[in-house]
């Protein structure tokens, strides 16, 4: 297994009571309850504590991307990726944004994603996204174009990087006469690409497909759903003429280590509570505008999301597999029964949530560190899935 | 009594499902974002003078959504070969919000077929510092709250709203709605320039109390369709003729009857 600490850089400092005025903490909320003083302390905060997974030994790091929202704070994950270049020595770094459709000219993607896998010697890895719904609403873009666009900017960039410079490029959303951009990407042909997503059956397919491969990543969702998207890749990639490798699928799970069950559950509770109770909070018309999905996804998913403004528990979330926490034995245990049953070999652990602080934030990373990732490294899903070929 | 019939008919690839009933001049309506497919008692009021048309547009209901619907022009000019095609002259053509701004952007391109144009609570045109709510933000029982002056008739609309039987439609409607209105949102900055081409009698009938698109925004039509008659109707929402059949039926025959129909 390997490891990518991944980090949303949440606006910790949320009132907590933020709810009773306001339906959400996205869009709508206004940002003068963003205190530069105190968001000044936590971007040198946070950095810190990605630059401590590098010393960790951790394999890589990630950042995020959202809009106009107190969840996270990485409206331009670039720029948080440019300051970790330089200070982080070996991990790789994967930005698990951009997200394409957003964008009015995706090229700027092509460079900065370019200039980073230079500065670090290749060490970048190209994640691409459509944006969750809402980032729709912030951007004005038009849902209904999301794939199409998604699509075709992926389609300019990785041939950006690939072909030789100067081309035309002709699509419906983007076109341009001149495609040469400078610098070209350090790895060759191009960075490894990520495809996040919280299970498009759509995406899923187009990750998979022969002629790309790309590792797509299970977000925010309870096990049963994990496991259901990382066999329908193996399925898609079946059906496209190859074996999927346990390398190509990864998951972000938000996890918790102490010394003892007790001391984790007890310590972690408000922080992920907190998480999933205030800075996930979102009407279901802001998450999923009309177009986003297809017609016939939107009819599954608005079924399975109904539950979206309940308030949850810890132990719900520790049920359903979207929160691991626990001893580091608890937290082996549950990460090797997790891959063996959903055959992924990439873990993204989210080893800050909420408003966890700064010194159980660093235990919890230094405890997964030293507990849990030693035993699982080498560890592949049992059963029938074999290793990455590439 | 006039009585109506539904008749399907393909144009362009895209076949859509068209009512029609009673007989005299054409009469075209064209339906607003919450969708079209029913023949309501207004329009049988109207039916009485006219030969009432009313087609379900190009990705709403029962009508095919085609592969070239990226905008509001498609539409337009969709209807103006539909009205070729039907070999329709001298038509009054009335618009519903969406439906409104359907029609005037077919008076600006082409008002050849064209006698008069009625647009109803339009959309189309952007008044600066005239805020539009968000509706895409709002659940489809608000919205059907909101459509309304009367607060039975808006409870009673809620209702209609989350019945699990017009589920499917309602989602591909509003998909068609984003598809056509989300960036700019329900207007069109080329209507907004060229709007002043239509010379047709126009009737833009407004309820004051529209919570959708604020009656407000009639100034953006007043101000480049200086011949317009403008009807504000008092206590009434974003469906006049709906909320307030007889005022709307009487208003629409009267302004018809004066431009010499």
């Amino acid at each position: 297994m390997k490891f990518f600490f991944f980090h949303l850089m949440p606006y910790a400092d949320l009132d907590p009571d933020y709810d009773k005025t306001y339906a959400t903490d996205w869009l709508l909320y206004p940002n003068s309850n963003y205190d530069p003083q105190k968001g000044a302390e936590l971007y040198n905060r946070y950095l810190d504590e990605i630059e401590y997974a590098d010393a960790l030994g951790f394999d890589g790091v990630c950042v995020n991307e959202h809009h106009q929202t107190a969840y996270g704070l990485m409206p331009t994950p670039g720029v948080l990726a440019g300051a970790l270049s330089r200070r982080t020595k070996t991990v790789k770094i994967a930005v698990l944004g951009r997200a394409l459709p957003l964008l009015n000219n995706p090229l700027t993607v092509a460079e900065e994603y370019a200039i980073l896998d230079n500065i670090t010697r290749g060490r970048l890895v190209a994640g691409f996204v459509r944006g969750i719904g809402v980032e729709y609403h912030a951007s004005g873009v038009n849902p209904t174009e999301s794939h199409d666009r998604f699509h075709e900017a992926h389609d300019l960039i990785l041939r950006a990087w690939t072909q030789p410079g100067p081309f035309p490029f002709e699509g419906k959303y983007y076109h341009f006469d001149y495609v040469n951009v400078w610098p070209r990407p350090y790895q060759q042909p191009h960075p490894p690409v990520w495809i996040p997503s919280q299970g498009s059956s759509e995406t899923i397919r187009w990750a998979s497909a022969k002629e790309r491969r790309y590792v797509y990543l299970q977000t925010f969702s309870p096990v049963t759903a994990l496991f259901r998207y990382m066999d329908l890749y193996r399925e898609e990639a079946r059906k496209s003429g190859y074996e999927a490798s346990s390398d190509q699928l990864g998951w972000s799970i938000t996890t918790y280590v102490a010394k003892t069950d007790d001391e984790a559950l007890k310590e972690a509770r408000p922080h992920i509570e907190f998480f999933v109770n205030k800075f996930l909070r979102m009407p279901m018309e802001m998450l999923l505008p009309p177009g986003y999905l297809s017609l016939s996804s939107m009819k599954g998913v608005a079924a399975a999301k109904a539950s979206l403004g309940r308030k949850r528990t810890m132990e719900e979330l520790i049920e359903n597999g979207q929160f691991i926490c626990g001893s580091p034995e608890t937290v082996r245990r549950r990460l090797a029964e997790y891959q063996d049953r959903a055959g992924f070999n990439l873990l993204l652990p989210n080893l800050h949530f909420g408003t966890l602080p700064a010194d159980l934030t660093r235990r919890n990373t230094e405890l997964f560190a030293r507990e849990v990732m030693p035993a699982l490294r080498e560890r592949l899903p049992t059963g029938a899935r074999e290793k990455a070929r590439t | 009594m006039a009585g109506y019939t539904e008749t399907k008919l393909t144009l362009h690839g895209c076949s859509i499902h068209v009512i029609r009933g009673g007989s005299g001049a054409p009469l075209v309506y064209l339906h607003g974002s919450g969708g079209g497919g029913l023949w309501l008692p207004w329009m049988e009021d109207l039916a009485q003078r006219f030969s009432v048309v009313v087609p379900e547009h190009p990705g709403f209901g029962r009508s095919d959504t085609p592969e070239w619907l990226d905008g509001i022009h498609d539409v337009a000019l969709f209807y103006l070969e539909f009205l070729a095609a039907e070999n329709l002259t001298g038509v009054h053509l009335m618009g519903g919000s969406l439906g409104g701004w359907i029609a005037a952007e077919m008076a600006m391109l082409d008002a050849s077929r064209l006698k008069t144009l009625t647009l109803i609570g339009p959309a189309g045109v952007h008044v600066p510092g005239v805020r539009k709510p968000d509706f895409f933000l709002w659940s489809a029982e608000e919205m059907a709250r909101r459509l309304f002056h009367d607060k039975a008739m808006g409870e009673e609309a809620a209702k209609r709203a989350v019945d699990p039987a017009g589920g499917d439609v309602r989602m591909k409607n509003i998909y068609t709605v984003a598809r056509l209105a989300w960036h700019p949102r329900f207007y069109d900055p080329l209507l907004m320039k060229w709007l002043k081409r239509i010379k047709l009698p126009t009737l833009v009938v407004w309820g004051r109390d529209d919570q959708v698109l604020p009656a407000a925004l009639a100034r953006g039509f007043a101000e480049r369709l200086p011949q317009a008659e403008i009807e504000i109707v008092p206590d009434c929402g974003h469906l006049p003729q709906l909320e307030k059949k007889d005022v709307f039926v009487e208003r629409v025959t009267r302004f018809i009857a004066g431009s010499g129909r």
